[in-house]
């Protein structure tokens, strides 16, 4: 039943393959989602699903798949779907990426394969994070476990967080036959994946299936262990008996924007305001015993334009808030947010104030927000990164009434793993320094690997870079070879 | 799971609870907490550890009832799991030869500053202590901190037991007494820790304060427990808990633990209600009262 479908499984010729739309994705009306946590994307039906994967060109160059950072074969998994073998095209799926049901739903596909895809020159390009995304549910709808039989290589390998880097190393370590056991920071297990994205995005059911899909590949998961604390790598290393760590913490550290008022009551950074939403379902108070700021009826600002940004004020909207705002000190155009993100969010009544950049924010006098000052702005040069400067406007500030404001404006690394792991070489932010294609660190057996290594990126990055380090990492196990690049030397 | 192996009343709604937690115990040093989360529903809370035991894999924590979740805890027993215990976190304290050392415990506060003054007692240090409380049966750990201090001091807010005033009246005496005093650190409710800061800047002494915002995650991910230091944020649970005390903005701190002031009153409201309402169907007492204790988290 797993057979790859031969390509002629596809009636259509190609122009006619040219002429079927891109069906569309079933969403919850926006009137009715703003005020609830329940998915927003609903799902591709089989009849949605076959219809879409038609219009595949089956190019022989596979741009798809060379754009994809963990390489999922897509053009076979798509000609499965055409061939009806959806349980083919899961197994096809997982022989790259152990997690499809999360790239599925969070994946920013326009940016990599769909970016690829030879039908976006002409149309629209193929809806291939839809269809992995209905493979995957159908998967687990199915009850099917794809279980790699392989035999123990008696080797153990620790994994230092439990995000989309740790998960991917794990479960692609595991099906070499590797022993896996992955440390977890927080009570619950997925980093970024459950306290930082929000159910509407990412259920957090499809989390736990998929987490059970690696224990039944013989992962083993330990929560409540902050690695530098109440481990360090080298006692891994040494009396825990591992033949290699991977670290893969995650960004860490919210940064904040060092103007007057941060510290008042009401400002949040957005790890923290998704976190007591998402991790300690604050939004239950008193059910749950975590509280946040009652949100209802309030006006509510969030300060930044990227995912995270989006997340953030998306659930304000959902907990009741009467004004949601995004202010961001540049254009559209340079919002890093996905773009279906942000048309999510605008449907929803999301009040989206570009080109205006927080001064101060401002005080009832017993330390409660009440507001926030801010300036206009219009771009200039490009600067550093190639998008156009903010630059402010003189005599353009003006004052905005708010309740509560999220700081989303990106995070810095996190010390503890470096500070305690002698010889873990570090740039100058702090991000622990990585081989790029073999993820090796400049400790002999420590791989790193996602946000702790790039500074915040996406869950495919990380997820790509948790790939490069299982291969690596499996390479070391079996030939014990250990070359530093050179950059990496220990001086 | 974290077993309780012990669990036993100190004073009225102080509890001391021995818990296996083998991983934190070989890793401890004085100054570091835990975060611990008692059940599924629950909130996650730092509290200091007073003292570990690498060989039995257990470490104890000294517990005031003051909300929810520290009643809910108070009312477990040894043989209770907790749901989550997590550290050691924090960066340790400094232990080094000072000279003379003066070390404050305010009420539950005691129990934070012993392993630290034992610590700096073993490397040399002539250490000073003084405890204070609100009346006799609150004063904690007095044998212990005895032991590991060349004059120990007990004060009692009513005068119910050792001298009658506050730990800050002790301070200023022997400041103003000609005491050289290298180091004070202060650990207690933050209106104390703040005079103590207010008392040792003229005086030029170099203080450090033990501080105790609201955390989430404890390890530098979340920004919750920013503390304005030097007019700067940090983060307690990663650049502290530990700071120089006359740099702190105790101001914003105070202002910051009230932040769910209202929400946690209603916790405990209801908290009450509920137990009242187990304790009428099941006809059966408890051996600890409520009291509201007023204040931040301990």
């Amino acid at each position: 039943m797993t057979q790859p479908a031969a390509p002629s499984a596809n009636p259509l010729t190609l122009k006619e393959r040219m002429k079927v739309p891109r069906q569309q994705m079933p969403e919850q009306e926006a009137a009715l989602r703003s005020t609830t946590f329940t998915e927003v994307n609903l799902g591709y039906s089989e009849e949605l699903a076959r219809q879409e994967a038609l219009r595949c060109l089956e190019c022989a160059k596979v741009a798809c798949m060379q754009r994809c950072p963990v390489g999922v074969k897509i053009k076979e998994f798509v000609q499965m779907i055409v061939a009806g073998d959806f349980a083919g095209a899961a197994a096809k799926i997982r022989e790259d990426n152990v997690l499809p049901a999360i790239t599925g739903r969070v994946c920013p596909q326009e940016d990599h394969c769909e970016a690829g895809c030879t039908l976006g020159k002409k149309v629209k390009p193929l809806g291939i994070g839809y269809l992995e995304r209905f493979v995957a549910d159908y998967e687990q709808r199915m009850g099917i476990h794809h279980l790699p039989k392989v035999a123990p290589t008696g080797k153990k390998v620790a994994v230092v967080g439990s995000g989309p880097s740790g998960l991917t190393v794990a479960g692609d370590l595991a099906q070499k036959g590797h022993k896996v056991h992955v440390f977890e920071a927080l009570h619950e297990l997925g980093g970024v994946l459950v306290y930082g994205i929000p159910e509407f995005r990412l259920p957090k059911q499809i989390i736990r299936e998929q987490l059970d899909h690696l224990r039944d590949m013989g992962v083993e998961f330990e929560t409540d262990v902050v690695v530098g604390r109440t481990v360090t790598i080298d006692e891994l290393m040494g009396e825990e008996g591992y033949d290699a760590v991977f670290i893969g913490t995650g960004a860490g550290s919210p940064q904040f924007m060092g103007i007057p008022g941060e510290h008042l009551n009401g400002v949040y950074s957005a790890n923290e305001f998704l976190t007591r939403i998402n991790l300690m379902k604050a939004y239950r108070f008193p059910a749950y015993d975590e509280p946040m700021v009652d949100i209802r009826g309030k006006d509510v600002a969030v300060i930044g334009g990227g995912n995270t940004a989006l997340d953030a004020i998306r659930s304000a909207l959902r907990l009741g808030a009467r004004n949601a705002y995004v202010l961001y000190r540049r254009s559209e155009t340079e919002m890093p947010a996905r773009a279906e993100e942000v048309h999510h969010a605008r449907q929803e009544g999301i009040d989206f104030r570009m080109l205006t950049n927080p001064v101060e924010f401002l005080s009832d006098g017993k330390g409660w927000l009440t507001g926030v000052r801010c300036t206009r702005m219009e771009l200039g040069e490009a600067d550093a990164s190639g998008r156009r400067r903010p630059v402010t406007i003189a005599g353009s500030e003006f004052e905005l009434p708010l309740s509560v404001a999220v700081i989303a404006v990106g995070t810095s690394a996190n010390p503890i793993v470096q500070s305690t792991t002698p010889g873990l070489q570090t740039d100058k932010r702090g991000y622990i320094q990585a081989d790029s294609s073999t993820q090796r660190t400049s400790r002999k057996g420590v791989f790193a690997g996602g946000d702790i290594v790039t500074g915040s990126a996406t869950v495919i990055l990380a997820m790509g870079a948790g790939r490069r380090a299982a291969k690596s990492i499996h390479e070391y196990l079996t030939s014990g070879g250990w070359e530093l690049p050179a950059a990496l030397k220990i001086a | 799971m974290f077993r309780i192996r012990q669990a036993h009343f100190l004073a009225p709604g102080i509890k001391r609870f021995v818990i296996e937690a083998p991983r934190i115990a070989r890793k401890h040093e004085p100054g570091q907490f835990v975060i611990v989360r008692i059940y599924e529903e629950g909130e996650r809370i730092p509290l200091t550890i007073e003292s570990s035991d690498p060989a039995l894999g257990t470490i104890s924590i000294v517990v005031q009832s003051a909300g929810k979740t520290t009643h809910l805890l108070n009312s477990m027993q040894a043989g209770d799991a907790i749901a989550d215990v997590v550290g050691p976190l924090g960066k340790p304290s400094e232990i080094a030869k000072f000279g003379t050392v003066v070390v404050v415990g305010g009420g539950v506060g005691a129990a934070m500053a012993y392993p630290t003054a034992a610590a700096l007692k073993r490397d040399g240090n002539r250490v000073i202590s003084i405890i204070g409380a609100r009346n006799k049966e609150l004063v904690l750990l007095e044998s212990e901190m005895r032991s590991v201090s060349d004059t120990l001091v007990v004060t009692t807010d009513d005068g119910s037991y050792g001298q009658k005033g506050f730990v800050t009246d002790r301070l200023r005496e022997l400041i103003e007494g000609g005491t050289k005093i290298d180091l004070v650190l202060a650990v207690g409710p933050v209106v104390m820790m703040k005079a103590i800061a207010d008392l040792t800047r003229p005086a030029g002494i170099r203080t450090v304060v033990s501080l105790n915002p609201i955390m989430i995650d404890g390890t530098g991910m979340c920004g919750g427990c920013r503390v304005l230091v030097d007019s700067k944020s940090q983060f307690a649970c990663v650049d502290g808990p530990e700071f120089d005390a006359h740099r702190v903005n105790f101001e914003v701190l105070v202002q910051r633990n009230a932040m769910y002031r209202e929400a946690e009153r209603r916790s405990m409201e209801r908290f009450v209600r509920e137990r009242e309402a187990r304790e009428e169907k099941n006809g059966a007492g408890n051996d600890e009262p409520c009291t509201v204790v007023q204040g931040g988290k301990q």
